[in-house]
């Protein structure tokens, strides 16, 4: 009789067991089917149908209509302002999206020993090169930097950034930059249109995807007074393979086989 | 045998201590959130999705959204009934609901969710400071 009893309680104690899971096992299901999917709840995505259209997007600076400092101020202001750039007075917390620097520090692979006094003295503007072979794209761990497929902008997620900096050691041309502190603060004018960023992730310049998914030109060339042109580099008749042709142009550290597309007429 | 009573008593205390927020909060269960709505919202009489979607699954819509957006620059947001918006937490949503502190922050402090959306997405586009 001891043997049978005992059957009969881990039978009973099982039975009362499955019953006990049978509405959470219900819960699960239902909640895993989903309740919206298709009939009045279904929705389209699609891009703006102002959106411009690229292989490849370019830059062009033509150095030559440079002079002083003054004449990229507008646009490294205009970059700042509608991307909401936060400004440290600390140098080490600096974030740069784009930004001048002198030509000994640009193109450190093109230096001559004696340089022509012009290129020697002005500023040259510089910013992410949207590589066509993007050595930060191949360092990022979590894809929160990639190459956009539709136009070859090398774009940022910001979402998906966990702020390792791969990228930023991986980057020949010091592009990013990393937040090491709640730029929120930081920020003189709010653009409430763009999003600030936190503190842990990197940025840099996204060549004003934004602004050209609605069919604007970036806002630096915007601004740009003629001095930046921008234009799809594998349309034989946009206007950046025009300039591209009819002048001689130079890349920052092209040996290393990055293709930038940001050109410069020197 | 003879700690039987003890070992009953214990049991009962113990019960009535470890049920008691159960039985004190019995029938006065707490209310749902009083949800307001901008007068702009209240017009448009819907939002980009049904209501029970909305209220169920937005959350779900905004990561759609989002790698829309960031990762295949579709910007456009069509529905069921054929309209189109433009997809964005600042700009579109918090464009109608424009009072995040009587809208979102209602239900996210009930439900006791702490979203991290609004740490970089500003929380209130039209707001004069």
């Amino acid at each position: 009789m001891e043997s049978s009893r005992r059957h009969f309680l881990t039978i009973a104690g099982l039975a009362a067991l499955g019953l006990g899971a049978k509405p959470v096992l219900n819960a699960l299901a239902s909640g895993s089917a989903g309740e919206f999917t298709g009939g009045v709840d279904a929705f389209k995505l699609k891009p703006n149908d102002k959106a411009l259209k690229a292989k490849q997007w370019a830059m062009v600076i033509d150095t030559r209509k440079i002079k002083q400092a003054s004449d990229l101020e507008p646009m490294i202001a205009a970059c700042n302002k509608i991307h909401n750039i936060p400004t440290f007075e600390d140098k080490r917390h600096e974030i740069k999206w784009i930004w001048e620097d002198e030509y000994h520090n640009v193109f450190p692979t093109a230096e001559n020993k004696f340089l022509n006094d012009r290129v020697e003295h002005i500023p040259f503007l510089v910013l992410c090169n949207h590589c066509e072979n993007p050595p930060c794209v191949r360092a990022c761990p979590t894809k929160a930097t990639f190459k956009r497929e539709v136009d070859g902008i090398v774009m940022m997620d910001f979402h998906r950034c966990i702020g390792c900096r791969f990228c930023m050691a991986a980057c020949p041309y010091g592009s990013r930059s990393f937040n090491f502190t709640d730029p929120r603060p930081f920020i003189k004018e709010v653009n409430k249109e763009f999003p600030t960023r936190m503190k842990g992730v990197v940025e840099k310049c996204d060549f004003c995807a934004e602004r050209i998914d609605v069919g604007q030109l970036p806002a630096c060339v915007e601004a740009s007074n003629g001095i930046l042109t921008f234009g799809d580099l594998y349309d034989p008749k946009s206007n950046v393979r025009e300039l591209l042709k009819s002048n001689f142009t130079i890349r920052r550290k092209q040996s290393l086989g990055t293709e930038p597309c940001v050109y410069y007429i020197v | 045998m003879n700690d039987r009573k003890y070992i009953i008593a214990g049991l009962v205390i113990f019960i009535a201590i470890f049920t008691f927020p159960f039985w004190y909060n019995l029938g006065k269960a707490s209310p749902g959130p009083d949800i307001k709505l901008t007068e702009k919202a209240k017009a448009a009489k819907q939002c980009v999705m049904p209501t029970e979607y909305m209220r169920a699954e937005h959350m779900h819509l905004l990561d759609i959204w989002r790698h829309a957006v960031v990762r295949n620059s579709d910007r456009t947001f069509v529905n069921a009934s054929g309209k189109e918006f433009t997809m964005s937490l600042s700009n579109t949503c918090l464009d109608c609901h424009s009072n995040k502190a009587e809208f979102c922050d209602k239900c996210h402090d009930y439900a006791s969710v702490r979203p991290y959306c609004f740490d970089c997405h500003i929380d209130n586009p039209k707001e004069k400071k």
